[in-house]
């Protein structure tokens, strides 16, 4: 694709503290997300914070606001402990001054408000300006109070707790086109809410076998069509994705349609069924496609083709031979997610060593590159990254399969919805790279 | 299948297993508690390796009338899968943990033997074990626990499954899950 990327200063997530090199636990930045005019970046992280950045006019993002979502909890009837890492934000759409954002961990969701204050009132009549009471024999004359500018404040709130509907660990939320319900997902269920309400939910997606000896697949994710409020999909574990339709029946465990690609008989291993499993799901901005990512790649789906994918690309098919020691370090169970760029014309997804690849549908072209502080100096271009199977030609600057690191992966990246500015999230730093030379989509 | 590619795939099965049980023991500590999805997916990686594990023992001894049924008893017990007991292999695995239920695995499962009949398949055959075939895969120390001096072996009461979690925790008893070091 050729573009030239610029890189903004990396963004430290945690801010303030540039000396620390060690990566602690909670810094880890555990999911991104735009809103829906790319004027803010939303971050969670595995400690329960959120940290909201703003776009300035000169183009940079800089932080706006940041806030404690969610607490660590301790279920004492079943003696868990509630994980107060931030598995999902997403956005509502603006309707008035202040921003409103979903954030859910394991449990529980949360409707936050995001305002501003830039004035205050002042000439209190009974007050001074120090806020102490006056003396009320001073008091000579009645004064109406005056709105005078002040500093800007950023003030966050918590609006709605979503709480008790999940008995499994919720995985994904997504806001209607209505804009009146959401709903989230856990392994085995999926609630339907309406924003004003917390006392209730609909339960519309219900896979949990009479016999959990029975159970074979979970759901790993699911999102509303963006235009259609009634339809909604949602992936599997086994690699299939179910189309629902709201108004077929109150509960969707039926499917509409179900979009499945018959399994290679000769790719058939251990660990076949870990790595056909989607890890994350999206909905096209036409609302025509479905993007979803399994372990090794990354597929386009048409909405009226249930029989296999569009496209298929590969992500890091050097990995196929070595899925037993992935399966030991764990690796095999990440969970990538996947992002469409505005126009849909390219898609992006996260690999290890801290690469993220991008694929034009149209060009066919694919790029790897390299979020690191080494490889980004600010107003610096990407450079693209190859990596060779070992014992493979090798050029110069090429990465062998062997040389990879895969403690440094990029699970969560976010496109912004209009421009060609991708938010990358590489462990605890928060990487924004913008294309100068081509800003707007074609 | 060479007898050679078969010991190796043998021997590669009986890793992942290994490794498997371990993960396994290891996800009941995670912060957070236990992942559905990814006890699952364990369960799965736990099930094809034990298939291809049986079917390259097979391969070496051609003659060898082994039970389709018994062999399954061993490996699936430390990983509390009684279910696979059936003549023909049920599709679905089961995973070794659930997540809603306020019993721990081990005494579920330990129920589901003895106790819970409604769920008990009506096919299921007798779980003696038969014949030379169906010994013990040599990877797997023996099932029963070791004694405390004075103590005595009892049978696992009926209501045992409904016992909290905490409870569940504190009888773990080392035949259930055997790490595998």
């Amino acid at each position: 694709m050729g573009e030239d990327t610029d890189a903004t200063p990396t963004l430290n997530h945690h801010g303030f503290l540039p000396d620390h090199n060690y990566v602690t636990d909670a810094d880890i930045i555990s999911t991104v997300e735009f809103n829906h005019t790319g004027e803010l970046l939303a971050t969670g992280d595995k400690g329960g914070r959120v940290v909201i950045f703003q776009r300035e006019p000169e183009g940079e993002y800089n932080v706006y606001s940041t806030f404690q979502s969610h607490e660590p909890e301790f279920d004492y009837l079943k003696s868990l402990e509630i994980e107060e890492k931030i598995n999902k934000i997403r956005w509502l759409p603006q309707q008035n001054a202040a921003h409103f954002l979903l954030s859910t961990n394991d449990k529980t969701i949360k409707l936050w408000k995001v305002s501003e204050r830039d004035k205050r009132p002042e000439g209190y009549n009974l007050k001074d300006e120090e806020g102490h009471i006056k003396d009320i024999s001073t008091v000579t004359s009645l004064q109406v109070p005056v709105l005078m500018p002040m500093d800007l404040m950023v003030e966050v709130s918590p609006r709605r707790v979503y709480a008790n509907a999940h008995t499994y660990h919720v995985n994904s939320i997504s806001v209607n086109s209505d804009y009146e319900t959401y709903m989230s997902a856990d392994d085995l269920r999926i609630n339907l809410w309406h924003l004003d309400i917390t006392d209730r939910s609909f339960n519309i997606v219900d896979i949990k076998p009479a016999n959990m000896e029975d159970l074979t697949e979970v759901i790993t994710s699911a999102e509303f069509h963006p235009h259609h409020c009634n339809l909604f999909v949602y992936s599997s574990s086994k690699g299939t994705l179910r189309l629902c339709d709201m108004r077929e029946a109150a509960l969707c465990d039926k499917h509409s349609k179900l979009f499945e690609e018959p399994e290679d008989p000769s790719a058939r291993s251990f660990f076949s069924e870990i790595i056909s499993s989607v890890s994350d799901v999206k909905f096209s901005h036409s609302g025509r496609y479905l993007l979803t990512r399994d372990y090794l790649t990354a597929k386009v789906w048409d909405l009226n083709m249930e029989s296999k994918p569009l496209e298929t690309y590969q992500v890091h098919d050097y990995l196929r031979s070595k899925l037993c020691s992935l399966y030991e370090n764990d690796c095999i169970f990440d969970k990538f997610e996947c992002a469409w760029n505005g126009s849909d014309s390219v898609i992006m997804t996260g690999a290890y060593n801290n690469f993220f690849r991008m694929f034009d549908r149209n060009t066919k072209r694919d790029v790897t590159l390299e979020a690191s502080r080494e490889s980004s100096k600010p107003r610096a271009v990407l450079k693209p990254r190859r990596v060779c199977a070992a014992g493979g030609k090798r050029r110069k600057d090429d990465i062998s399969v062997d040389s990879l690191d895969f403690t440094k992966k990029i699970l969560h990246t976010a496109w912004h919805p209009n421009e060609n500015i991708i938010a990358i999230a590489a462990t605890n730093n928060l990487y924004i790279f913008q294309d100068k030379l081509n800003s707007e989509m074609h | 299948m060479s007898s050679t590619t078969a010991m190796e795939v043998n021997v590669e099965a009986r890793r992942i297993l290994a490794v498997s049980i371990s993960k396994l023991y290891a996800s009941r500590t995670q912060r957070g508690g236990l992942r559905l999805h990814r006890s699952l997916l364990l369960s799965l990686v736990m099930r094809s390796a034990r298939d291809i594990y049986h079917s390259s023992r097979e391969t070496e001894r051609p003659s060898g009338a082994q039970e389709e049924s018994a062999p399954e008893d061993q490996p699936m017990d430390t990983s509390s899968n009684p279910g696979e007991l059936k003549p023909q292999p049920r599709p679905e695995p089961q995973p070794p943990v659930t997540e809603d239920s306020d019993h721990n695995e081990e005494d579920e499962y330990d129920c589901e033997n003895t106790e819970d009949k409604e769920n008990l398949s009506p096919l299921r055959p007798s779980r003696k074990r038969r014949g030379k075939a169906s010994a013990a895969p040599d990877f797997l120390p023996s099932k029963r626990a070791r004694l405390e001096p004075g103590e005595e072996r009892y049978a696992a009461p009926p209501g045992s499954c409904r016992a909290g979690a905490a409870d569940a925790f504190t009888s773990l008893s080392p035949n259930r899950l055997i790490p595998a070091f």
